[in-house]
Order: C-alpha cells, then sequence, then structure tokens
C-alpha cells in the first residue's frame, strides 16, 4: 500500500545503537540498581533503609512460602474481597450513571448527593458500615463497593458527555429510536470510559481491601478472627515481628494488584478493540 | 526595512538529491526519493502535492526537525545537512509557520512576538517589546497585545505567528500549509496580507498547500510534486507581475496557468487517492 | 440580553451582568429546584429510616437530627462539637499532615514528572522502578512505616506523601507528553536552547495537567491520611471516627465522616482555584468557547 522499498538499495539499518539505548535492557539496569542500593543500605544500616530487610531475605523467605497453602489462601480472599465489591460497584455504578448522564432530571436530583458523599474517603465509612451491616464480610465488602463506584461513576459520566453530538445528529437523521441510540452509540462511545473508570477503580479497591483486613487483624473497628488475606498477611508479620514477611506481603499485593490492572486492560481492549488507534 | 527590501540575495536554498527514509511497523518507507530543487533567494516559492506525498517532510528536513539519508541542502552555499551532517539545526534564520498554528497559548500576542529575539539574547527585554509593537502595528494588529492566542480570530492568530517569525530577521519563511484550517473569506485576506508583509521585506517563502489558486496567487514559481515518494514533477513559472492584488484572479494569465496546473496535478491526485495514503 | 449592569465597552459584558444573567436564567430552569429535592430525598429517607421508623438496621444508626444537634451543641454529650477545642485540634492534626506530605510530594513530583516527560533517557533509567512500585497500594505500606521510620508522625506522613507524589508524578510526566510537539519544534526555531524550551514551554504548557494531578493528589492524600490515621495514629479526624465506633459514641463518627468531606472538597477547591489563577490564559481561552 505505501510505497515500502522492496527492491531499493538495502535502506540503512537504524543507525547501529549501542545497546545501552534499548529501553528493555535499561529498564533492568534500572531495576538492578534499585536492588543493589536496596541490599546495600540495608546491610550497612543506613537511616531508614537499615530497617527494612535487604531483597536476599525477602526472597529466602518468600521461597518456602510459596508452596504454603496458606499463603495461596491470602491471596484468593484478597481477590474475593476485591472481585465481588469491585463487581457490584460496576453493576450498579454503570447504570446509575449512564442514567446521570442521558436524562438530565435523573442527573439534577442524584448529583448533589452523589458529590457531597464522594469527598468523603472509603475507609471512613469503616465504623458506620460495621454499625449498620450485619456480617463484617458485608461491611467490608460494602466499603469496597464505595471506593470504586464513584470513580466509575464519575468516569461514566464524563464519557457519556464526550460523545461527539454528530453521532447522535447522524443516527436520527437515519431514523434511529431512542432505544436504538442508546444502544448504539451511547454503550459503545462510553464503553472507554468504562474500562479507564475500572483501570483506576481497581487501584482503590486494593487499597481499600488490604486497609480493611489489616484494620480487621490490627485491633481498632473490626474485631474478629475471621478475616485473612493479604492485608491480614502484612499486619499479622508485623505483629509477629517477621519482618521479611512483611516485604513479601507488600510484594504479593503488588503482584495480585498489576495482574488485576492488566486483566482489566486486556478484558477494556476486547471489548473495545477500535480504541486502540495509534 | 528599506535595506532588506532591496538585499534579496540571502535565503537561496539548493536542494539536491534528498532522500528521506523512515522507519514504521510495516517497514521503511521512502517518504522522499532524489529530490532536487533550487529555490532562489527572495522569492515565493509554492509546493504543491496530492496529501502525504512528503512536502511536509521535505520542510522538516530543511527546518531541521528530522534528518535525511541522503542528498545535501544547503542555504546560500552553507550545508544545512548532507553526508556527514544528517540533520540540520532548527533555527532563526529558517522559522516556521506551523499548520494548526504555534504560538505559545500562555503568553501573550506581544510576549509570543518578542519571544525570539529575547531568548537568543539579540535584544533586551524593553527593545524587543518595542520592536515588536512597532512590527505588529505595521501587521495591522494593533490592539490585540496584550490578549491571549486564545482570545483572538484564528486569521489574527496567523498573522501574529508570522510576524512572530519576522521578528527575527529570517532569510527564509516556512509555511506549512498556514491557512488551510481558515475559511475562504479570511484565506482571501490573508493572502493580501501575506503579500504585503513579503513586499515590505523580502523574504523567501517556502510555501506547502493543497490550494491551486492560492499557489498560483501567491508564487514566483509553483513546483509540482509527485505522490509519495515525493520529487517536482513540474515547476511553473507564474508570470503575472508583482505587486498583485485579486483583480489577478480572473485574468486570462491566471486562467490557463490555473489549467496546466490541475492537468499536472490530477494525475497525482488520482494516484494518491487509488493508493489510499493516510497522511504522514 | 443581559440583566443589570449595561456593557462596559463595545461589545464586552461585565463580569457582574453576566453572572445576573446567568444566576436568573438559572433560577428558571428546574435543575436547582431538582438538586433541592435530590437534597432533601436523601437526608429525608436517612431520617426517617434510622430516627423516626426504626428501620432494620437502620435503628443503630445516628440520624441526622441527632448528629446535628450533637454536632452544634455547645455542651456535648460526647464532648465533640463545632463549640469544643478539640474537635479543630483534630481538624488540625489532619489538615497539618496532609499539607506538609502535599509540600512535599508537589516538591519532589513535579520536578520528577517533568523529567520523566522531557528526557527520554531519565525515563528509561528512572521509570521502571517507579512503575515498579506502584502497584502495590500505598496502604500495604503501613507495617513497614511504622518500622522504617520513628516516632507517631513520620509514617503518617510518608504514607500520605507517598500516595500524592505518585498521582502528581504520573500527571505531571503525562502533562508533558501532551505537549503538541510543535510548541517546541516552534521555540527552536526561534532560538531558544534545550533549557529555555524547557522554561518558556515545556513548564507552561504541562500546567494544565500539572494541577489536574494536584487535585487528585490532595484528594489521594486524604484517602490515604484517613486511613493511616485509622490503623495507626494518635489525634486526627481518621483516629477520632475510629475511636468513636471504639467508645461507642455514634453521633461522633457521623461528625467525622463529614468534616473529613468537607475539609477534603475545600482543598480540592482550592488548588483549582491556584490552577485557574496561575492559568489565566485558559480560563479566558474557555470562556470564550474556544477549546484548544
Amino acid at each position: 500500500m505505501s510505497a515500502v522499498v522492496a527492491t531499493a538499495p538495502q535502506p540503512r539499518p537504524r543507525a547501529a545503537q549501542s545497546i545501552w539505548h534499548h529501553h528493555l535492557v535499561r529498564a533492568v539496569i534500572s531495576i538492578a540498581v534499585f536492588l543493589v542500593l536496596w541490599e546495600l543500605g540495608a546491610r550497612f544500616k543506613l537511616p531508614w533503609v537499615g530497617q527494612v530487610p535487604p531483597p536476599t531475605v525477602v526472597f529466602n523467605t518468600w521461597l518456602p512460602l510459596l508452596q504454603d497453602p496458606g499463603y495461596w489462601y491470602s491471596w484468593v480472599q484478597s481477590s474475593r474481597r476485591v472481585l465481588s465489591g469491585f463487581i457490584a460497584a460496576m453493576i450498579i455504578g454503570i447504570p446509575f450513571g449512564l442514567a446521570m448522564a442521558t436524562s438530565r432530571m435523573f442527573h439534577d436530583i442524584s448529583f448533589p448527593v452523589f458529590e457531597i458523599l464522594r469527598p468523603i474517603p472509603p475507609l471512613a465509612w469503616v465504623p458506620a458500615a460495621i454499625i449498620f451491616w450485619p456480617t463484617q464480610e458485608l461491611s467490608i465488602g460494602f466499603v469496597i463497593f464505595l471506593g470504586a463506584i464513584f470513580t466509575i461513576m464519575l468516569n461514566v459520566i464524563g464519557g457519556a458527555r464526550s460523545i461527539d453530538v454528530r453521532f447522535f445528529q447522524a443516527a436520527r437523521s437515519m431514523g434511529s429510536s431512542n432505544w436504538d441510540i442508546f444502544r448504539r452509540i451511547i454503550l459503545p462511545g462510553v464503553l472507554p470510559s468504562i474500562v479507564v473508570g475500572c483501570e483506576v477503580g481497581i487501584g482503590i479497591t486494593w487499597n481499600v481491601v488490604v486497609a480493611a483486613e489489616m484494620i480487621s487483624g490490627g485491633g481498632g473497628a473490626i474485631q474478629s478472627s475471621a478475616g485473612g488475606g493479604l492485608g491480614f498477611f502484612i499486619w499479622n508479620s508485623y505483629i509477629g515481628f517477621s519482618y521479611p514477611q512483611i516485604v513479601v506481603g507488600m510484594i504479593s499485593i503488588g503482584i495480585a494488584g498489576y495482574i488485576s490492572s492488566a486483566i482489566i486492560r486486556k478484558l477494556g481492549q476486547t471489548i473495545t478493540p477500535w480504541a486502540r488507534t495509534r | 526595512m528599506n535595506a532588506r527590501a532591496q538585499a534579496a540575495t540571502k535565503g537561496a536554498i539548493r536542494i539536491q538529491n534528498v532522500d528521506k527514509v523512515y522507519y514504521a511497523r510495516e517497514g521503511a518507507v521512502q517518504a522522499v526519493s532524489d529530490c532536487s530543487l533550487d529555490i532562489r533567494a527572495g522569492e515565493i516559492c509554492m509546493i504543491v502535492g496530492p496529501s502525504g506525498c512528503g512536502k511536509t517532510t521535505l520542510l522538516n528536513a530543511i527546518a531541521g526537525f528530522h534528518d535525511i539519508t541522503g542528498g545535501a541542502i544547503h542555504l546560500d552555499g552553507e550545508l544545512l545537512c548532507g553526508p556527514g551532517k544528517p540533520q540540520a539545526e532548527p533555527g532563526p534564520d529558517r522559522v516556521v509557520v506551523f499548520q494548526n498554528g504555534a504560538l505559545f497559548p500562555w503568553k501573550t500576542n506581544l510576549e509570543n512576538v518578542a519571544f525570539g529575539p529575547v531568548v537568543q539574547g539579540k535584544l533586551g527585554k524593553a527593545e524587543a517589546r518595542d520592536k515588536a509593537l512597532g512590527l505588529m502595528a505595521d501587521a495591522g494588529l494593533s490592539g490585540t497585545e496584550h490578549n491571549y492566542p486564545g482570545e483572538v480570530s484564528s486569521g489574527t492568530r496567523r498573522r501574529v505567528e508570522i510576524v512572530r517569525a519576522l521578528m527575527n530577521d529570517p532569510k527564509v519563511l516556512l509555511l506549512d500549509e498556514p491557512f488551510r484550517a481558515l475559511d475562504s473569506l479570511t484565506k482571501s485576506v490573508m493572502h493580501e496580507a501575506l503579500l504585503e508583509i513579503y513586499y515590505k521585506n523580502k523574504v523567501t517563502i517556502f510555501f506547502i498547500t493543497h490550494d491551486l489558486e492560492e499557489a498560483i496567487f501567491l508564487g514566483h514559481r509553483v513546483a509540482i510534486m509527485t505522490t509519495r515518494p515525493c520529487k517536482p514533477k513540474k515547476i511553473l513559472e507564474v508570470d503575472i507581475p508583482h505587486p498583485r492584488n485579486y483583480g489577478v484572479l480572473t485574468s486570462p494569465r491566471f486562467r490557463s496557468l490555473m489549467e496546466e496546473t490541475v492537468n499536472a496535478v490530477h494525475e497525482e491526485a488520482v494516484k494518491a487517492f487509488e493508493a489510499g495514503e493516510k497522511e504522514m | 440580553m443581559a440583566e443589570g449592569k449595561p456593557a462596559t465597552s463595545a461589545g464586552e459584558i461585565g463580569a457582574w451582568a453576566m453572572f445576573m444573567y446567568r444566576y436568573s436564567k438559572a433560577l428558571r430552569s428546574p435543575t436547582p429546584y431538582l438538586m433541592l429535592a435530590g437534597f432533601a430525598l436523601f437526608f429525608g429517607a436517612w431520617f426517617l429510616l434510622s430516627e423516626v421508623f426504626r428501620f432494620w438496621r437502620f435503628a443503630s444508626l445516628p440520624g441526622p437530627r441527632q448528629v446535628l444537634i450533637e454536632w452544634f451543641n455547645p455542651n456535648p454529650v460526647y464532648g465533640m462539637s463545632l463549640y469544643t477545642p478539640d474537635y479543630y485540634m483534630h481538624i488540625w492534626m489532619s489538615l497539618r499532615r496532609v499539607l506538609i506530605a502535599f509540600a512535599i510530594a508537589t516538591g519532589l513530583g513535579v520536578p520528577f514528572g517533568l523529567f520523566l516527560g522531557w528526557s527520554k533517557v531519565y525515563r528509561e533509567f528512572t521509570f521502571p522502578v517507579f512503575e515498579t512500585l506502584r502497584p502495590i497500594p500505598v496502604l500495604a505500606w503501613v507495617p513497614l512505616a511504622i518500622v522504617m521510620f520513628r516516632g507517631d508522625e513520620t509514617p503518617v506522613i510518608f504514607l500520605t506523601t507517598l500516595a500524592s507524589f505518585y498521582a502528581t508524578a504520573l500527571n505531571t510526566m503525562l502533562g508533558v507528553q501532551s505537549i503538541d510537539p510543535s510548541f517546541p519544534r516552534a521555540a527552536a526555531c526561534l532560538g531558544a536552547s534545550k533549557w529555555q524550551i524547557f522554561r518558556h514551554i515545556i513548564v507552561p504548557g504541562a500546567l494544565p495537567f500539572i494541577f489536574t494531578g494536584l487535585q487528585i493528589s490532595v484528594g489521594v492524600a486524604w484517602f490515604s491520611l484517613v486511613a493511616a490515621e485509622m490503623v495507626s495514629g494518635e489525634y486526627g479526624l481518621g483516629y477520632l471516627i475510629n475511636s468513636s465506633y471504639v467508645n461507642v459514641q455514634y453521633p461522633v463518627i457521623l461528625i467525622g465522616m463529614i468534616s473529613v468531606g468537607i475539609v477534603g472538597y475545600a482543598s480540592s477547591a482550592l488548588v483549582r482555584l491556584a490552577g485557574d489563577y496561575m492559568m489565566q490564559w485558559r480560563v479566558r481561552e474557555l470562556a470564550l468557547g474556544e477549546g484548544r
């Protein structure tokens, strides 16, 4: 299609760049440097860093844990909470957001309440949630739900608003009904924003889950033996003075969070293949 | 200003056998191939061709925004880019006026215009301001000095950008379809404004456009380029005398030149259409 | 067309006239009344469910009337109201932490983000580490922060700073990357050196994104702060919420929640106003409806 050089004299290859210019090599170098500095800082008891277990110790602590079913069960518990809270937020948030974006009346009625509740950090709701909900799981779930829903709704509303008005005009001129317009213009148009909202929301969700699990282990608002999960694992390690395990827990959550974001991004790309324009 | 108008010996560009290959996802793309063009000092040279054929690549090479992979470009005998020096440095001797406008939105029009000499250290802030005020008044822009670009009309913005370029006494003005986004009424006013500015300053103008009428109206010569890879296919001398005004548009000479140009361009345009070129 | 004062100069309408026009126009639309209706619905439902009907679990929740009475009580039952100095002390403790964290995060995050966006070399060497640490939820750092930093205040401030830093740096980087490449090119043509381009083009060009990032950063700071205070802290609104639960002083929980909401919202609004002030050009541009 484009005038790709086929038979012409071979084009000069990318000026031979040194290997140090390749971005993956640089990434590896930077992470390696970071690990080395961490190791040295921990071993030489530098301020702050000196209190952190060095990476070698962390790694050695991690290996036996990989075979411990209790460790993997923590993964399952946290993931379960994240998933259920997040899905609940989507099920309620997306329709609500769409309603707010499409119906002026609905928007005007719900917007003030929405804007008042939004600035309250999700974790501030924990005690109120415990008072209200009969079980602890439900209260944690509620808080997670709150954490994600505002972000999702904001993104849905923003996304619906930014749909080019000419799409509506084109559809109307081709004789679409309201329902058609909703299904074929609004829904697909909002999808990319929903995906973005979910990506941000999942990060918040993990934060809330971890915090809730830590609080449940750390006394205070939530007292119980039920609980568990990776946040609880970290807190427990702290209480039990197993500091390398703290770091193991942190890294595990980081990995779990990264995987969930990646899954959402992948799903997003499958649902909205057109959004991937250069 | 007067000395400037007389001495139109600066700004001759010699493009010799220039090649530009760039590497996209599909593989190597030859944007410009063996392109040679001589632009005379002080002339208005119009570059016409179908979309995506590589005209902007040529302009970018002269301006120094990217390199060339073969050939050489000289400005007044000095090497801009070529063997041993693949990329020119951007500089105030070849100022660009961009297609979508590049006035800095966070500076007032006056600050924009005075920008060049101030950052180069050539003039103090106060002197630059005074010179800028003078040039803007010349160009009919009095009253807009303290507005931000976002507050004035697109035609005004274009003129401010051209004045900003001229503040630096450039040898060459590189214009990349500068009037493309304007409506045709504003455009016709801009043409006359540009010519007025040119008559006062006699810079060399390298002007890329799609608009054939614009090309013949403004230019001393019109270079018609082939589709990608870009190369001059035909060069027309527009022998209508300067100074020109809009009456020229209906003259018989104008119409016959249009006919020649349209025929030359049409073939290339069809080729480009069939090849489905995306804008580069 | 405009009510109130007449045009102040040819074609220009005074700001006051504009305001009056918009205000009267808004009053004639159903919007403000619907908003009031929304408020009423929410508070009404809450009131009815918790204080009047005592429906199901709502019975244990304090109702809006209880909360308001307590909040405005010169002699509060649980010791915390608009009239008690302790209340303001808690607010101040939280606010102080947020301010310190925000200042540090902005001071570090903006330059860091600017370099990330501006220099490819810097980015390729630094961004990987940044991105690797980012997925770790800020609150997962709590125990490690307690271990690393002595004292009670430092861990809390560290956590809040960390959260803000991520948001600020990321948005700043995006801001630099979003600058139309024509601008630095134009500046180069006009003879600007690399540093001049950075100063005159990159920094002002990224400012809109930077301020969006700062607003997000303030929100994130409050989020992390309240959480950190609930887990490990003395004083502060998060601590207040937690301890009033433990001490079965339920209306105070809601007072705490509402206070956090108000202060958090106000700080976001302040940042936005500061941004509007610094970016006059953008405000005017947007006001004229020409978005570019």
